[in-house]
């Protein structure tokens, strides 16, 4: 079935079989890899992209599901060469130790954010309990989050 | 894990996709968003040879004030019931239970009609829906049908839905001013319930208990509810809990842990709901 999508404001136009999830279509058709496959369960969020702005893990949507939609991924975060608040904010708190579920945390940091743009603490916790981060290192990753919220550079 | 071959129908009403379901019976599955399905297709546990794609279905996804009932279209998203001032005012206990499914990212896509098509003992809304009373409304080739929740759980994983008939609307009998109560025990965030407990007191001595992951399908605390009518309080009404049920053994848990935590969740949730 033929499908078009706009990731990271370019249209793409292809012919998918109806069983292709999303991230592989983003991965192995458009090329873009910084959409990691992290468990293909549902559980650990690697995959997580927006779609019309919001954070959904692309393991768990059909590409022909997204036909017509306004995906991001990370590599359509950035402005150029200056990082998102939210990179930058990971990047100044050392918010990764292998890096694998950065993509997902941060996009669905952003999409969190913009649901709610002063979380506690607390808040940022469960709103990231969709990304599950092997290093364990969730303790940099929330206050990046918070660091985000709070306008970031100090 | 890639899902097995299948054909992709996008429906473009929902006589369309009653249609299609119905020339193909049971090899064809709805999908909405996909949040229950998916994850089975994606293990091969659901082969469907035919998907019927009613994501993009116009007009059933809403929340609306009904006078005695608050009506959800069953394309209504978890973060739209999660978030709407309309259920937190008149349904709250939906509200906070919707609030406690998967993650934010699956409850940006995944829908409460096909929660609850879905018919999965250890899902949290079934659980809430039976405590509330609600009325489930089915499309099929011969029109519209009302089914109580406490007729529609029939199996594991399986409804009262016919091959042929589609969820459209979920009517939760208006609950202003009821406390509730809703916990569920579970190991690590975003995992399923080993057990829940969805509580809501109307009145004096009436109360609506619904359990998660206590039988093959979402199940009424029909002896808890029985007893509190007769005066029991929430500690000796909570007692009762596991009455009735018939819990699975498995990693998480045994028969006989399930049926506690059954019993101390109904007693919490019946304390935070007032009793």
């Amino acid at each position: 079935m033929e499908i078009s999508v706009t990731i990271n404001g370019t249209s793409h136009t292809h012919d998918v079989e109806p069983r292709t999830l999303l991230v592989h279509y983003i991965r192995d058709v458009v090329g873009l890899t910084g959409t990691n496959i992290g468990c293909d369960t549902s559980s650990c969020g690697a995959c997580t992209i927006h779609v019309n702005g919001e954070s959904v893990k692309s393991c768990t949507v059909f590409a022909v599901q997204a036909d017509g939609e306004d995906l991001l991924t990370i590599e359509g975060l950035a402005d150029g060469d200056t990082l998102h608040p939210m990179q930058e904010s990971f990047r100044q708190c050392h918010a990764l130790q292998c890096g694998y579920c950065t993509p997902g945390m941060v996009m669905a940091a952003v999409s969190y954010l913009n649901e709610n743009p002063d979380p506690s603490e607390r808040e940022v916790r469960l709103g990231l309990e969709g990304n599950l981060c092997r290093c364990t290192g969730y303790h940099n990753i929330v206050k990046a989050v918070l660091h985000c919220a709070a306008g970031g550079e100090q | 894990m890639i899902p097995a071959a299948f054909d992709y129908v996008r429906a473009g009403s929902a006589a369309e996709a009653i249609a299609t379901l119905a020339t193909h019976g049971d090899e064809a599955k709805l999908l909405a968003g996909g949040h229950s399905l998916i994850p089975l297709m994606r293990f091969r546990l659901a082969r469907p040879a035919v998907v019927v794609d009613i994501g993009r279905l116009e007009g059933l996804s809403y929340i609306r004030d009904e006078g005695d009932h608050v009506a959800i279209g069953a394309l209504t998203r978890h973060r739209d019931v999660e978030t709407s001032d309309l259920v937190a005012a008149r349904a709250g206990l939906l509200g906070e239970v919707t609030s406690h499914v998967g993650d934010p990212q699956v409850r940006h896509r995944g829908t409460i009609g096909g929660a609850v098509a879905h018919g999965d003992p250890a899902s949290d809304i079934p659980s809430a829906l039976i405590a509330l009373g609600a009325t489930l409304m089915a499309a099929g080739p011969q029109g519209s049908r009302e089914i109580s929740v406490d007729d529609f759980f029939s199996g594991f994983l399986e409804t009262a839905l016919a091959d042929d008939e589609m969820l459209t609307e979920v009517r939760i009998p208006a609950a202003d001013g009821a406390r509730w109560g809703f916990e569920k025990f579970n190991r690590r965030a975003q995992d399923w319930a080993i057990v829940g407990v969805s509580a809501v007191v109307r009145a004096a001595g009436d109360v609506g208990v619904g359990l998660v992951n206590m039988h093959s399908t979402p199940v009424r605390a029909a002896a808890v509810e029985s007893a509190v009518a007769g005066g029991a309080s929430a500690a000796e009404a909570a007692e009762m809990a596991a009455e009735g049920c018939e819990p699975t053994e498995d990693l998480n848990a045994s028969v006989e842990y399930r049926q506690h935590l059954a019993r101390v969740l109904t007693r919490r949730a019946l304390e935070a709901a007032g009793l």
